[in-house]
């Protein structure tokens, strides 16, 4: 009797000497991306995180951030938080950091140096509230982009275009060779982005920040954004044949010639790589349309919710490593095709467009963007105005600057 | 009855009373609590988390000049008048042919109680899909021959909401048949044979002599027509996500969108008053018509 009891406490102590280093600790991470490219780029960062011994619970939410996020923050208000969180970095996740749901990384940064490794600062800025950091950035995206496909372009017997105006120019020509000029999905925040991307575009980098960051209503009434709905009246024209919803349905159709371009961000680009078309030859991308070759730096980055499991709260500190560990961030981000956050990384593997940007961000002419600038509240209001107006043909241009103007006013 | 008969008018069925006390419990806790935190926040300018900072009637200002709500009030109007006066009249008819003794009566019942088995997404998809001109209605008639024959409600701003309107119609429509037949199976026969006999029409019969006998019934489906009316959400995130644009946006999908997607829970509290206000407006003359009259009668 003795006997067996002593054998089956060695067995234990052994099982859990043996089950100490190598504990596989679940970690559930919620994010939302699920198109082909996203879901490529993901399977790279829950591939490193098992690595390490931890194992990555994937939680994708299908149906972009707009239907994510709301999921995820009830999750963490209800009390039954997740690991680990994507969010875009920025004020999205603002209100739950001050009520105290979300872990300070302070700790953590400051051992591994991360003011000094990543790059732009400000992205490390919009993970900070009250001088603590709160997320980790994983990546860099940019809105600023153009998305052209040359096949659509030679079938209608014109050059592809070299900016935003050349487009405009050739609307005509794709027109009459049965291709939408530009494709814009029915998701509200479609309309919206792209009429921010042609704002910084079309009116310039101090215009665009004026408006969001200053939110000088009297300026967004003014003459300098009448000339940027006159701009986004040409898309709404361009765009008026797209029966599409989601926006990788809409980049589908520049992919596959039916639409001649797509105003949207570079996580477009992991779609033309999974199609296997080349940038260049088969595609053409322009930042800043071409006319202000800016980039924001927006992005998405990891939020913890604080736990009160160790266990878990370890592996979140492990997984916070691992996200910003070089191998990581350039395999992520090349499946992405967006920008790493680390400038210390080899890139030789990054395609056409996607060196573009990192020529652009080495030479500095970064913006912030709108999710950094304003709430969710005025972000919505700006998507509702804009999803009525590019599918509103009969909603004249000065009613619609009228009621920006308004909600630049009331915005915070 | 006298006074000192009263304490047990309390205690009457005191078993069902206690029965009832956790439902009671719910009723007051669930709904009327949660319905008056509602509303005193809708007076905060709370946003992604509840707060009590008052901004009196701020949010609800903002709510009345926002086009988007506007819409929504206007789309809940159309569906609601159109809801409501087709499901009844289809819903009668249908159920009066169904009551002329037919053969086969069972089957037709199953065929169009049907819809009704599927939840207001899968109809939403399915009507999407029936509606989408590349691949729907359009398309089959112009297959046909037909080539100028167009189609397309879910993709025009002025008419979409009739587009859900007809799903809605498609779904609901059954439920309201099958309790038309059950108030119509309810009515004596020899009131038919007392109408034969004074040689009324069958059409006379049911308008006056019917309808008027099935009152409770039509109160009942009223009520559960108008409480779909004011809910309806699913159906339209299923079939157009309140596109295009803004066109087909309705009240209920306001509310989760400035609660959840714009983190500004005043705003979605405050258009949740409104919705329990349009509720309340409709509903208490109507109840103290109802209960009212019981007194007096």
């Amino acid at each position: 009797m003795r006997y067996k009891f002593l054998t089956a406490a060695f067995a234990a102590t052994v099982a859990l000497n043996f089950a100490g280093p190598a504990a596989a600790t679940d970690l559930e991470v919620t994010h939302w991306w699920t198109s082909g490219g996203e879901a490529a780029a993901v399977a790279e960062l829950a591939k490193a995180f098992d690595a390490t011994g931890n194992h990555w619970v994937d939680g994708a939410i299908a149906g972009s951030g707009g239907t994510a996020r709301p999921i995820m923050i009830s999750r963490i208000t209800g009390g039954d938080p997740m690991g680990a969180t994507q969010f875009n970095h920025g004020r999205q996740a603002e209100e739950l950091v001050q009520a105290g749901l979300m872990r300070d990384l302070t700790d953590i940064a400051t051992k591994d140096k991360w003011t000094e490794i990543v790059r732009p600062k400000s992205l490390l800025d919009s993970c900070t509230i009250d001088g603590k950091i709160y997320c980790v950035p994983v990546n860099i995206h940019s809105w600023q982009w153009l998305w052209l496909s040359n096949e659509a372009f030679q079938k209608a017997g014109v050059p592809t275009p070299k900016d935003w105006n050349e487009f405009v120019a050739a609307a005509p020509a794709l027109e009459k060779a049965g291709i939408i000029p530009l494709a814009v999905g029915g998701q509200p925040w479609q309309a919206s982005g792209a009429f921010d991307v042609l704002l910084a575009a079309v009116g310039g980098t101090d215009t665009f920040l004026k408006v969001y960051k200053d939110k000088d209503a009297k300026f967004a009434a003014g003459p300098e954004i009448a000339k940027v709905f006159k701009a986004a009246d040409d898309a709404r024209k361009m765009a008026k044949n797209t029966n599409v919803q989601d926006w990788n349905q809409a980049t589908n159709l520049v992919i596959t010639g039916k639409a001649g371009g797509q105003i949207m961000g570079d996580w477009a680009q992991g779609e033309f790589q999974v199609a296997g078309k080349t940038a260049g030859k088969d595609y053409t991308c322009l930042p800043g349309l071409g006319l202000n070759e800016v980039i924001a730096t927006g992005g998405d980055a990891f939020y913890f919710p604080r736990l009160k499991d160790e266990a878990k709260s370890k592996a979140q500190e492990v997984l916070a490593e691992t996200l910003l560990d070089p191998k990581t961030q350039v395999a992520f981000n090349l499946k992405k095709g967006s920008l790493p956050v680390r400038g210390d990384v080899d890139l030789n593997a990054a395609n056409d467009c996607m060196k573009k940007g990192l020529a652009i961000l080495a030479k500095g002419a970064v913006i912030p963007w709108t999710d950094q600038l304003l709430s969710q509240d005025s972000q919505k209001q700006k998507e509702d105005l804009f999803s009525e107006f590019f599918a509103k043909p009969d909603m004249s241009v000065e009613e619609a600057q009228k009621r920006f103007a308004d909600i630049i006013a009331s915005a915070d | 009855m006298s006074n000192s008969e009263r304490p047990n008018q309390l205690f009457r069925n005191l078993n069902a009373k206690i029965a009832s006390i956790p439902m009671v419990l719910t009723a007051l806790v669930v709904f009327v609590g949660g319905t008056a935190w509602t509303v005193l926040y809708s007076f905060t300018n709370s946003k992604l988390l509840p707060r009590l900072n008052f901004v009196g009637l701020d949010q609800y200002h903002r709510l009345w000049s926002t086009s988007r709500w506007l819409v929504s009030i206007e789309n809940l109007l159309i569906y609601g008048v159109i809801s409501l006066v087709f499901s009844l009249v289809i819903g009668f008819l249908l159920a009066a042919l169904l009551d002329q003794k037919i053969r086969f009566e069972d089957t037709f019942r199953t065929i169009f109680l049907y819809p009704f088995a599927l939840s207001f997404i899968v109809t939403g998809l399915v009507w999407q899909w029936l509606l989408n001109p590349d691949f729907g209605v359009q398309r089959v008639v112009r297959d046909l021959g037909w080539t100028s024959f167009s189609f397309d409600p879910l993709y025009n701003s002025s008419i979409v909401i009739y587009g859900i309107s007809i799903a809605a119609l498609w779904q609901g429509t059954g439920l309201i048949m099958c309790l038309m037949l059950a108030g119509l199976r309810g009515i004596d026969e020899d009131i038919w044979k007392a109408a034969r006999v004074d040689g009324i029409p069958a059409w006379k019969t049911y308008l006056f002599i019917i309808i008027p006998m099935m009152r409770p019934v039509f109160i009942t489906t009223l009520v559960i027509i108008a409480a779909g009316i004011v809910k309806v959400y699913d159906l339209v995130v299923a079939q157009t996500s309140g596109g295009p644009g803004i066109a087909s946006e309705v009240p209920a999908k306001y509310v989760y969108d400035y609660m959840f997607f714009a983190q500004n829970l005043g705003q979605g509290f405050a258009a949740s008053t409104m919705m329990l206000l349009s509720v309340v407006i409709v509903i208490v003359p109507w109840a103290y018509l109802e209960f009212g009259g019981k007194k007096r009668g």
